[in-house]
């Protein structure tokens, strides 16, 4: 992977210390609240409800070992014991107090980690495929071009105060894993028909209270014209893009008020502009980076114990019916392991587990671990013939869980057990809704089902495009859930369409048991997913079900 | 009844080295229990506290109003998310519901 140079090392130790005098100044009053609050926020420092929260970025969702080793070390060190993965591939420390944090960035400044542009109206981290460079269906590995624009976009002086924050994601493979279809921009590694790889290109795609699926803007970019056309939008958008009214200044607003045409001339003009400031810096930058993502050296070694061990042990058949992903060399596996344990809070790993998931990673994994947008982490090089063995150790971490793709696989936000802007819980609703359908024994039967859930209308947990989403209001002083069925965040990307009247607090459970069941019995077959089924049913039967019974439980 | 009525507040912030939940007493302490806060009945009142509250820039950060209604024991909050800062969050044994259980 990649490392820092003597340039980012400096910028980075550079920036430690400017907040370390802006902290102590604020401790000793020559600093307002009013002044302070952006600084911090500049470092990825939020006030949440019940404490500070630090969000750190893991560029594209890639660690190595001795990184997490760190991150656990700040969670036994400077909170307590523990760090949330989000769903923007970063991990948030929910409790640090706020004289500890120049020590915590510190201490991440040692591991080549920070916590820069994490908030505020900047670039935020780039996101990218989880399965980035092990993959069996990419084109191309996405994480140098994701490292080139990490470089570009960090502390880049014209796009530090954006009408509203910016969030790039790009995915190398047919398959999208990475949601681009929901991001400011989307890029796709593609091939054109004289087989030279490039990018198709999306533009104004986002989730929060103005759900939209992105646009593309350009059917095939040449590499070499990455930087300077995405600076092309950005620039576009930095100037159209409202500053008056927060929820109208996103890029998708921009997009739809200017009008396609329109922006699309713009941005190609503005692009004409740039192009040839682009003197060829940014590819050589780029043939370096590559390097640094060079395939490892894979064994070559038998996988016959790993064949015998899958037939006669069925737990760990059940694992590796969900947790394995097709590697591009065939002796390998990419193990997604579940940070979903039924009952505990999706996405949270206690510093022991990520020091397990460390060791893991140097043992079998060639050192490379990521965390994906899902809340889970990847181990994406591990040879079959290490698999059992990864297994136990997993097991007996509670990292074992077989049910990566399946109901209990939720993604859920912190909601208003954290967050400040939350306007619902969303936690104890993942945790309650994986614990029922373990007592059913029924997700298996179920198969790929994706529920999303977000604590308020911002979306951090992706339920627009959850095949179930589910997204907490406060109504009238209480919460409330709304249900969405039909997203999907892949290749095929769409918005979930809202059901009726929402669900209080207890009754979401039996809700989405009553969708799920509904669902067992409209299947054409075990082969269909739910998605498929609603895809084919449409929502009126899936909406018969969710209300059928309320009625008979009122008048009960 | 008038419909302008004023709904009773207490005033609540974060501690800025902390972060910590605190309500502000009658005796202008920053309490960590929700029921040892001022009720403030009085909507005049109300700006004088949060005023003073907001001068404190070096104990408390974001303060503000939050409705509240009289209790056995003291002022009790009203909207559930009120009553999550009181205790911390339910997916753990953090926050108040640990540091003062007991």
């Amino acid at each position: 992977m990649y490392s820092y140079s003597d340039f980012d090392e400096a910028f980075v130790r550079s920036r430690v210390a400017q907040f370390t005098h802006q902290v102590e100044r604020r401790l000793d009053g020559s600093l307002t609240e009013d002044e302070f609050r952006p600084l911090r926020l500049m470092n990825g420092l939020y006030l949440q409800l019940h404490a500070y929260m630090l969000r750190v970025a893991i560029p594209y969702g890639t660690l190595n070992p001795r990184q997490m080793r760190q991150l656990a070390l700040i969670a036994e060190t400077w909170d307590k014991g523990y760090g949330h993965f989000t769903t923007r591939q970063n991990i948030q420390f929910n409790w640090p107090k706020l004289p500890d944090v120049p020590a915590i960035l510190s201490a991440l400044a040692d591991v080549e980690m920070h916590a820069i542009q994490t908030s505020g109206n900047t670039v935020r981290n780039v996101t990218a495929d989880h399965f980035a460079g092990a993959a069996a269906d990419e084109v191309e590995d996405p994480r140098p071009y994701a490292e080139l624009l990490r470089q570009w976009s960090t502390d880049h002086p014209e796009f530090q105060f954006l009408p509203r924050k910016f969030k790039i994601a790009i995915t190398g493979a047919a398959q999208d894993r990475a949601v681009t279809a929901a991001h400011d921009i989307g890029l796709r590694i593609v091939r054109n028909a004289a087989g030279e790889v490039g990018f198709q290109v999306l533009v104004g795609g986002g989730l929060g209270r103005t759900p939209m699926i992105g646009m593309v803007v350009r059917d095939f970019l040449p590499v070499e014209d990455l930087l300077p056309y995405v600076e092309a939008v950005l620039s576009v958008y930095n100037t159209l893009g409202r500053r008056d009214n927060k929820y109208k200044a996103r890029i998708k607003i921009t997009l739809h008020e200017t009008g396609r045409d329109e922006i699309t001339r713009m941005i190609e003009a503005r692009f004409a502009e740039l192009r040839p400031l682009f003197g060829g810096n940014d590819q050589r930058l780029l043939a370096d980076i590559r390097q640094a993502f060079a395939p490892p050296a894979f064994r070559n070694a038998p996988t016959d114990a790993y064949e015998a061990f899958r037939k006669a042990d069925p737990v760990f058949r059940a694992w590796a019916d969900t947790n394995l992903t097709a590697h591009k060399n065939d002796q390998y596996a990419i193990v997604t392991i579940s940070v979903k344990e039924h009952g505990r809070t999706p996405g949270d790993a206690t510093a022991e587990q990520m020091r397990v998931m460390a060791d893991l990673a140097e043992r079998y994994g060639h050192g490379d671990i990521r965390i994906s947008h899902e809340q889970n982490v990847i181990l994406p090089h591990v040879h079959k013939s290490d698999l059992p063995a990864l297994h136990a150790v997993l097991l007996k971490a509670g990292l074992g869980t077989a049910n990566v793709g399946l109901i209990s696989d939720i993604i859920a936000c912190p909601g208003m057990d954290y967050c400040a802007l939350a306007t619902a819980r969303s936690i104890p609703v993942a945790e309650e809704i994986a614990l029922r359908f373990k007592e059913l024994d029924l997700e298996h039967e179920v198969g790929p089902m994706k529920i999303k859930i977000s604590g308020c209308i911002n979306a951090c947990g992706h339920h627009h495009v959850g095949h179930i989403g589910i997204l907490g209001l406060d109504r009238a002083g209480v919460e409330n859930y709304q249900i969405t069925l039909g997203g999907d965040g892949t290749e095929t990307a769409a918005i979930g369409e809202k059901m009726g009247p929402g669900f209080a607090y207890d009754q979401v459970v039996p809700a989405i048991e009553r969708l799920v069941r509904a669902y067992l019995d409209l299947r054409a077959e075990p082969a269909e997913t739910f998605l498929m089924a609603v895809r084919r049913l449409g929502l009126d039967p899936f909406k018969a079900a969710l209300y059928e019974t309320e009625g008979a439980q009122d008048a009960a | 009844m008038s419909s302008r009525r004023f709904t009773p507040k207490v005033v609540t912030a974060n501690r800025l080295r902390e972060g910590d939940v605190v309500y502000l007493t009658a005796d202008d302490r920053w309490s960590p229990f929700h029921h040892e806060a001022e009720l403030i009945e009085d909507e005049a009142h109300g700006q004088l506290r949060l005023l003073h509250a907001a001068g404190q820039k070096l104990v408390v950060v974001g303060a503000y109003l939050a409705d509240a209604k009289a209790g056995p024991n003291g002022p009790e909050p009203t909207h559930f998310r009120e009553v999550f800062r009181t205790r911390g969050p339910s997916n753990y044994h953090h926050g108040k519901q640990a540091d003062y259980a007991g």
